[in-house]
């Protein structure tokens, strides 16, 4: 019977009905003391510690810290230094502050090679759909799962529905992995991929770089699916070999990580990827979004009204009308090395426009130093960005990097809810070119009539 | 985890669609490294709001997809600290449905219909055995994994039904287990 990518996965990894192996687990400090604990009072082991990675991320400051003992908010050094104890009594690798592979759970990964094709990988955070972009089924769990996984190293999980959505057509020019993922979500809804393992397929899929990609799958939970996955290729391949966890050689069994031809899924659907716009989200779900050459549109719910009150706009405003005190670059769905570049090219030799606060977090340690040796922080620092240390930043504000009550900000991040980069604070999602642009203007362009500022 | 048979009382109503635990507890309350005492901080900005209510009853009824966004299973601690056993609601996001199911509190997915029908009422019976719910003037049927319904009826620790089935695991790691990623030789 012909099968589909997660359908092999799925069964290779089923240890028993609805009992599913898992060959990487990654940790970070906020979901998983818990978790310890709990092994602790039950006087249980860790089954794999070496199929599980930690890292500090959501509570680490981005100004240099260069240990736990030095973070100022103590509530955070507490977590992150229970974090590098934890790791320690139960012989888990942690890359903690002062690590030069320390960085967002979901860059480090990819980055380390642990993350590879046909895997099974949790961690206690919803992003973690990212790791699916390298053909991997790649599943977001919560504190006891966290707990269970450390004891048994599986998850007891009945298999999810299928679904694909295929692109058909290329992006236009000046539209990216980001504006492809939220016009998907605008399209079919924040709870659209309910219960579902969602697999991206056609042509613009195809076309993007594996940091396309990842964003892609990364935002998957943002239209409410279980995992998110793209079949590995080339592409994939050429970006992982090599890298310290990986194999030196594609093995064999790679080549058969990819959908056979009559696969059935419980649901399709399709989308016309040339028919996509640079997007930018105008409420408070990533759902609410819209073209950039759009208004702001008419409210249709009692929950469309308190979004635009939330958010301080009028229906009818052009979005290129609405002005921005901040621009957040960064966080796992856009701070890898190349949304920098990207990013970069459009500041060019330009400057942040006047009254508007601009920083650029890189995913990683190692995004942060290859930035820099490729000369990105001199042209972020000369256009008047904040260049800073690496974590989750300003996409939750756990970290002292938050937006003030009412402050509007172009964040490149993944969610837009009420409160997520501060206390009243009024997200806008985008691209890191339209976050870029936005910057250096003060207010949304279209990046594809793009003209630097004079 | 204590063993759930039914679960009666006065209902609370949160009639807003798309809740994300964002809200429930916010991100400055998910510093704490205990797993108790998040109650307090339910809802923490909401309840700001004037005409914000929402008594501390045995049952929540609320609007779709509710529990999307963050895996953080604060946000079900905070719930169950808060008094909550069962929430009903039109569907759930599927990491806070299955975060719920392991603490012991029950998600039970109806049709809107049904939900503003009980919300109306005031009061319900959740039975977990007879997957049924019934309030004054309706009754209705409600689904849930057979294996998790067993788990929840009779309290039982998911890690020790695991553990229970090491035979299996050791023969997965020895005839199919795939070769690395080997995290400690980094």
């Amino acid at each position: 019977m012909p099968k589909s990518l997660f359908d092999k996965i799925w069964d290779a990894h089923e240890v028993a009905p609805g009992l599913l192996y898992v060959d990487l687990h990654l940790v970070h400090e906020v979901t998983s003391p818990q978790a310890f604990d709990g092994l602790r009072l039950a006087g249980r082991k860790i089954r794999r510690p070496d199929r599980t990675l930690a890292t500090a991320d959501h509570n680490v400051p981005t100004d240099g810290t260069p240990v736990a003992a030095r973070i100022r908010d103590s509530l955070s050094r507490v977590q992150v230094e229970t974090l590098e104890r934890n790791c320690r009594e139960f012989g888990i690798p942690v890359y903690s502050l002062g690590s030069d592979r320390q960085g967002i759970v979901h860059v480090i990964g990819p980055e380390l090679g642990v993350t590879q094709p046909g895997m099974t990988i949790v961690c206690g955070d919803s992003h973690t759909a990212t790791h699916g972009a390298f053909g991997a089924l790649a599943i977001g769990i919560g504190t006891s799962e966290v707990e269970h996984v450390l004891a048994t190293q599986c998850l007891v999980q009945a298999k999810p529905r299928s679904m694909r959505i295929r692109y058909e057509g290329s992006l236009g020019f000046g539209v990216t992995a980001k504006d492809l993922i939220l016009a998907t979500i605008g399209q079919m809804g924040v709870d659209g991929a309910v219960g579902h393992v969602v697999e991206y397929a056609g042509e613009a899929i195809e076309g993007l770089s594996m940091e396309g990609r990842m964003t892609v799958c990364n935002m998957t939970i943002e239209g409410g699916g279980r995992a998110g996955m793209i079949a590995p290729d080339e592409t994939t391949f050429e970006w992982v070999i090599g890298r310290p966890g990986a194999p030196g050689e594609i093995p064999e069994e790679w080549a058969e990580l990819r959908t056979d031809p009559d696969a059935a899924f419980d649901r399709e659907i399709d989308v016309d990827a040339s028919a996509i716009s640079p997007m930018v989200t105008w409420g408070t779900t990533p759902g609410m979004v819209a073209p950039v050459t759009a208004a702001v549109p008419e409210p249709d719910s009692e929950q469309d009204e308190r979004a635009l009150d939330y958010m301080g706009l009028e229906a009818g405003t052009p979005i290129q009308e609405i002005r921005l005190d901040r621009v957040f670059i960064g966080s796992c769905t856009n701070s890898r090395i190349g949304d920098l570049r990207a990013a970069a090219q459009i500041v060019g030799g330009h400057k942040v426009a006047d009254g508007v606060y601009a920083m650029v977090v890189p995913g990683s340690q190692q995004v942060k130093l290859q930035a820099e040796r490729e000369g990105l922080h001199e042209v972020f620092t000369r256009a008047g960005f904040d260049w800073r240390g690496a974590g989750c930043s300003m996409c939750l504000g756990m970290n002292p990097d938050v937006a003030a009550p009412r402050e509007r900000v172009a964040s490149t991040s993944n969610r837009n809810f009420e409160g997520r980069q501060g206390r009243g604070a009024r997200s806008h999602l985008v691209s890191p070119q339209m976050a870029a642009a936005a910057a250096l203007t003060g207010h949304f362009v279209d990046i594809r009539e793009w003209e630097a500022p004079q | 985890m204590r063993a759930i048979e039914t679960i009666t009382g006065p209902v609370s109503v949160l009639g807003r669609d798309d809740v994300d635990t964002d809200q429930i507890i916010p991100k400055q309350f998910l510093k704490r490294v205990e797993r108790t005492g998040f109650g307090e901080f339910l809802f923490f900005d909401w309840a700001k709001e004037p005409g914000w209510e929402l008594p501390r009853n045995p049952i929540l009824v609320t609007g779709r997809n509710f529990g999307c966004g963050s895996s953080r299973e604060h946000a079900p601690w905070a719930l169950e600290d808060y008094g909550f056993q069962a929430i009903i609601a039109p569907s759930f996001a599927d990491i806070f449905r299955s975060n719920c199911t392991k603490i012991g509190l029950l998600p039970v997915e109806l049709p809107a219909s049904d939900c503003a029908a009980i919300a109306d009422a005031g009061e319900a019976q959740v039975d977990l055995a007879g997957q049924d719910v019934r309030w004054p003037g309706g009754s209705a049927h409600f689904e849930i994994d057979p294996e998790i319904k067993h788990r929840l009826l009779n309290g039982l620790d998911d890690i020790a039904l695991t553990l229970a089935e090491s035979e299996a695991i050791e023969a997965y790691e020895r005839t199919r287990e795939r070769s690395g990623p080997v995290t400690t030789a980094l």
